[in-house]
Parts: C-alpha cells; sequence; structure tokens
C-alpha cells in the first residue's frame, strides 16, 4: 500500500477510536443514554482479557514450533577448535553456553543490542564504500521503549493503595527539574517526542517509507493519540484525578463501579484508546513484547557441532545398518570373495 | 510444545508481573477519601468544582504572580478580593487550617506529594491526628 493510502487508512482508524468514546460518554447523555460503565468498565475489562489470553497463545503457539537445528545467524566467531580466537565478545554474540546465552538475551532485551549494531553503507572517496555504524534507530527505540517502561511504572500510582516505594522514586526523578503545576514529567515528554521520530523515520526515509504499512503506522498513531490525550488531560483540561482513582481502584479489586460525578470525556479517549493499544497488542507486530524471548536467534547456544540435535518431525525409517546386511549374507559374501569386516562367520549368535 | 517447563515459567513470571495491581490490591478498593471542608468560609477561591482539578494551576498562577510580579492581590471570577498567599490564605485559621484532614487526604489517596512544603510551613495542628503523616 502506498504511503498516503497507509497514512489515510490508520488516521481513520484512529479517529474513528477517538470519536466513539466522544459520542458514548460525551454525547450520548443528550439523549438521555448513559453508557459510561462501557467504556468504563466492560470495555477495558474485555481489553485486558483479550491481552492476556492473546498473548499466552500467541506464546503457546511459538513453543509449538520446533526448531530442530540452532539457526546460527550470529556475528561471530563460534567456538571451534583450541587455537582459534574465541573472545569474550564471541562469547556473548556466538555463545556456545546457557550462561552465554543469558547475557545475549540480557544485552538484546535491555539495550537492544541488535539494534545498536546496526550499520549503514556509504560512498568513501572515489569508487569505495565502506559501512558505518549508525545509531539513530536505535537512540529512537531506547527512548521510545524506556520512555514508555516509565509512564506505565507512574501509571501505577492509579492502580495501588499504597502506591509502592519505586514508583515515588521514579516520580521524583522523573519531574527533577520541578518546572510546572503540576509537576512536568520529562518522560510523558520524550515518549511523545520519540514516538513522533520513529514515524517521522518512517514517512521520511525513502526505503524505511517502502516497506511501511498501515499496520506500521497505526501503532504508533496509537501510542501518540494516548500519550497526547494523557498529556492534554495532565497539563491542559485537567482531570478529576480523585474520582478516577475511584474507578480504577474498582477495576483491580474486581468491585467496579463508575463514581458519582463524571469523569470528564477526555478519560474515557484515553482509556478507550488503551484498551484498544492492549487489544491489539497480541495480534499485531507488537507483541514482540514476548516475541523476543523467544527469537531462536537469540535465545539458543550455538552448538551444532558439538551436540547433536534431532529433527523432530523427522519421520520414523525402519533402517538396517551394514553390519546387519553383512550378518545375513556374510558366508554368501565370503564365498564369492567379497570382503567382510568380521572373518568369521558368527553361526553360533546367529542362532 | 517444546521446552514446555521453560515456557510455562515463562508464562507465569509474565503473568504475575503484569497482574501487579491485582494482587497487590488483592481485592478491597480503598474507600474514597473524605475531606474536612471549612466550617466557617462557605466559598472556595473559586468555585468547587474548579479548585478539585484546577487547584494545583491556581497555586502556581498565585506562586508567580507573587514572586515574579509583585502582585499579590487576587480577585476572583466573582470579584472576592484574596491575598495571594498559600500559607496564610489557603491554610488560614478559618479555612483550611489543617492539611492532614484536607490537602492529605486526597494526595495520599492518589500519591501526590507536592514539594511545597519542602520550605513553606504546614500549619500546626494539635497533636492528636500525627499518625497521619508521612
Ligand atoms: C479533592 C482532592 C484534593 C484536595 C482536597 C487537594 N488536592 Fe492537591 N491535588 C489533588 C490531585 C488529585 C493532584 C494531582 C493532580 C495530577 O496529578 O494531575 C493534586 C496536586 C496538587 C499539587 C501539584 C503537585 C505536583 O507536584 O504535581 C499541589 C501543589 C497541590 N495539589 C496542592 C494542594 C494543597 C495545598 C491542598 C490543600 C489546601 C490540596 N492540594 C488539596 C487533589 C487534591
Ligand atoms: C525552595 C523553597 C520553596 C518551595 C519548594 C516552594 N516555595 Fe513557594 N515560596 C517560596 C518563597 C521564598 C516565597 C516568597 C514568600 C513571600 O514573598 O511572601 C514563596 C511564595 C509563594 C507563594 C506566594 C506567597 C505566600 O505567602 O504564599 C505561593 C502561593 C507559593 N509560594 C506557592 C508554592 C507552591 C504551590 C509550591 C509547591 C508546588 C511552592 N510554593 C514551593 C519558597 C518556596
Ligand atoms: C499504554 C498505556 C498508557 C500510556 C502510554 C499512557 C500515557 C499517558 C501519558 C503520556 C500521560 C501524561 C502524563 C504522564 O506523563 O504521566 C498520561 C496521563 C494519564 N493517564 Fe495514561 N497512559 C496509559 C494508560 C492509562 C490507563 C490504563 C489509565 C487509567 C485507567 C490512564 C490514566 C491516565 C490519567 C488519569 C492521566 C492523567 C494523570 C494526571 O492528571 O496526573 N492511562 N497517560
Amino acid at each position: 500500500m502506498n504511503i498516503v493510502l497507509s497514512l489515510i487508512v490508520s488516521g481513520l482508524a484512529i479517529s474513528a477510536l477517538v470519536v466513539i468514546p466522544f459520542a458514548g460518554v460525551w454525547a450520548a447523555p443528550f439523549y438521555g443514554v448513559h453508557i459510561e460503565w462501557l467504556f468504563g468498565i466492560v470495555i477495558p475489562y474485555l481489553a485486558a482479557i483479550t491481552f492476556f489470553v492473546g498473548m499466552i497463545y500467541r506464546v503457546v503457539k511459538w513453543a509449538k514450533s520446533p526448531v530442530p537445528f540452532r539457526i546460527p545467524t550470529t556475528c561471530s566467531q563460534q567456538k571451534s577448535l583450541p587455537w582459534i580466537k574465541y573472545d569474550y565478545v564471541d562469547k556473548l554474540d556466538n555463545p556456545s553456553t546457557r550462561l552465554g546465552v543469558w547475557g545475549r538475551m540480557i544485552l538484546e532485551v535491555l539495550f537492544f543490542r541488535s539494534l545498536f549494531r546496526n550499520t549503514r553503507l556509504q560512498y568513501g572517496e572515489g569508487q569505495s564504500i565502506k559501512y558505518t555504524s549508525s545509531k539513530w534507530l536505535w537512540i529512537g527505540a531506547i527512548g521510545f521503549h524506556y520512555t514508555f517502561l516509565v509512564v506505565i511504572i507512574r501509571h501505577l500510582r492509579f492502580f495501588t493503595e499504597p502506591m509502592p516505594f519505586f514508583v515515588k522514586i521514579i516520580e521524583n526523578v522523573d519531574g527533577f527539574f520541578q518546572i510546572f503545576l503540576p509537576t512536568a514529567y520529562q518522560s510523558g515528554l520524550l515518549l511523545g517526542a520519540a514516538a513522533t521520530f520513529l514515524l517521522l523515520r518512517r514517512v521520511l526515509i525513502p526505503q524505511v517509507r517502502y516497506v511501511s504499512l498501515p499496520a506500521d503506522y497505526f501503532p504508533l498513531f496509537l501510542i501518540l493519540t494516548i500519550a497526547g490525550t494523557g498529556i492534554l488531560m495532565r497539563y491542559v483540561l485537567k482531570t478529576d484525578v480523585v474520582s478516577i482513582k475511584e474507578l480504577t481502584m474498582g477495576l483491580v479489586s474486581f468491585s467496579p463501579k463508575i463514581p458519582e460525578g463524571g469523569i470528564s470525556v477526555v478519560f474515557y479517549i484515553h482509556l478507550f484508546l488503551v484498551s484498544a493499544l492492549f487489544a491489539y497488542f497480541p495480534f499485531s507486530k507488537l507483541v514482540h513484547m514476548g516475541g523476543v524471548f523467544l527469537s531462536p536467534t537469540r535465545n539458543l547456544e550455538n552448538n551444532n557441532r558439538a551436540v547433536r540435535h534431532i529433527n523432530p518431525w523427522n519421520p520414523k525409517v525402519k533402517i538396517h545398518t551394514y553390519e546387519e546386511y553383512e550378518d545375513d549374507f556374510r558366508e554368501k559374501m565370503i564365498g564369492a570373495g567379497l570382503p567382510v569386516e568380521k572373518k568369521v562367520a558368527p553361526t553360533e549368535n546367529k542362532e | 510444545m517444546y521446552d514446555g517447563g521453560k515456557i510455562i515459567t515463562g508464562i507465569i513470571i509474565g503473568l504475575v508481573l503484569l497482574a501487579f495491581p491485582i494482587w497487590y490490591t488483592h481485592g478491597t478498593a480503598p474507600p474514597r477519601p473524605e475531606v474536612k471542608l471549612p466550617v466557617k468560609e462557605k466559598q472556595c477561591v473559586q468555585p468547587k468544582a474548579y479548585m478539585k482539578t484546577n487547584h494545583m494551576q491556581l497555586l502556581d498562577l498565585w506562586r508567580d504572580s507573587t514572586v515574579r510580579a509583585a502582585k499579590r492581590i487576587y480577585i476572583s471570577d466573582d470579584g472576592r478580593k484574596y491575598d495571594m498567599s498559600l500559607q496564610n490564605t489557603c491554610m488560614s485559621a478559618d479555612c483550611h487550617a489543617k492539611k492532614t484532614e484536607f490537602c492529605d487526604q486526597c494526595h495520599n489517596y492518589t500519591g501526590v506529594v507536592p514539594y511545597c512544603w519542602d520550605c513553606h510551613i504546614e500549619p500546626k495542628e494539635p497533636k492528636e491526628k500525627s499518625e497521619e503523616k508521612h
């Protein structure tokens, strides 16, 4: 699909996700319809169930695919003969032990190592070409994921009472500059900036644009709109946070109730978009949150040469080894002058 | 399923982490906080609904206005005049004289710890309710 169409399709989908809660919570009461419970209780629960069931389904499905062979798409020397150099770098990049695999997985999951080693082909002087390190995607991705994590951890203040100690620590670091009231959190703003950067990267770089689909734009739009409505709600439109907490605590304690007095519609829009994100999660590329742990190129030690891996879907073949063949025909072979491995005919063995 | 043990361990760890708020709360939502409103004064600086959501922005305005522009008189939308002061107006004896029964009620519930009290002095309260401090 071309870029214009992709952007229009994803944009329309997001607009629908904003308009639905707006119509349901803001407009419907004018017609005497009160369906806050749908947007505040039913949809969030359904989204959470979809998320958990979907994630388990995906992980189990992955686990059912056999990985008969260690896939050595690594960037390093594999463990070989003693005189071939096998340094600590190789032990991490091309591990032959479980410990090395843990190292590689930790670097991958926490530091996005495979993005870090991204290179870019460039023309040097004259005819020569060279590969240079390219860290932009890595920086954008690290910024995006870590600010997202911080925002989610800070949101625990709506879902726990009393708040666990680490939330306050994170809030204090995040609000370090103590500017604005309510205190501006850097992470929320940086999340928006990083997601915008990742979106611009897709739109502006021709090669990346060419491989981008609505399935790439939609999640970015969705997260940008979630961050946007959150920021709008915290710093500009303002909502009754005490009532919001009453609703969220009702949700996590399974005694949900829409607080009296109501909550402004921007909160319901934020919540509906988040529900959409959670429900969409297991069926989209976002499922890489679980998938990264099940990447066969990352989570298996490269011991193809040291250990025999048997293909689990090998059909059961009835085999007849040469030794058995010779047992069957030894006398005839000796009689015909053919070479045999065991000289003496093992007649007594056979009976 | 291959590596069933590891997969199931992984799924359980994931579920336990993601369901943190549920087992942390284990089924009982804390009650909505009760705030004690002033007895003497009947009206806040601005209407209650506005104060509920925007009080920190009003305080920010007051702070900037006094500290930066040396303007200390605030005129509310319906024409009442106030001295723009956190300690002497908001927390005055006739208004929110007890921080623990008002501000802290909401703030503890929503996990907000305004840093204002690093410098500003909170009103003195009789000892009885000292366990409310945090
Ligand atoms: C109705 C409940 C309620 C009452 C009463 C209340 N607050 Fe708040 N206050 C809140 C909530 C909720 C927030 C957090 C808003 C947010 O996160 O957007 C807040 C935030 C603040 C902040 C900004 C904190 C920050 O670092 O972002 C300040 C300052 C503040 N309140 C001052 C006061 C003072 C002073 C009083 C008492 C005179 C008071 N509040 C009474 C609910 C209340
Ligand atoms: C670093 C110390 C410090 C912190 C922290 C601080 N203030 Fe102040 N504040 C001052 C000083 C000093 C003044 C000046 C007092 C004056 O001129 O009367 C002041 C004045 C004010 C005033 C106007 C004068 C008055 O009597 O209240 C307001 C309103 C105010 N601050 C609100 C806040 C709020 C709200 C916070 C928390 C978000 C806060 N301040 C945090 C030091 C601080
Ligand atoms: C993927 C999940 C979510 C993301 C990325 C997200 C993002 C944000 C952002 C960026 C803000 C701006 C303020 C800040 O930085 O904290 C915010 C505020 C807010 N979010 Fe979310 N949010 C998410 C989920 C939720 C959920 C599940 C709820 C409640 C059910 C919620 C309720 C709120 C509320 C009430 C605010 C305003 C906070 C305030 O005024 O202090 N969010 N959100």
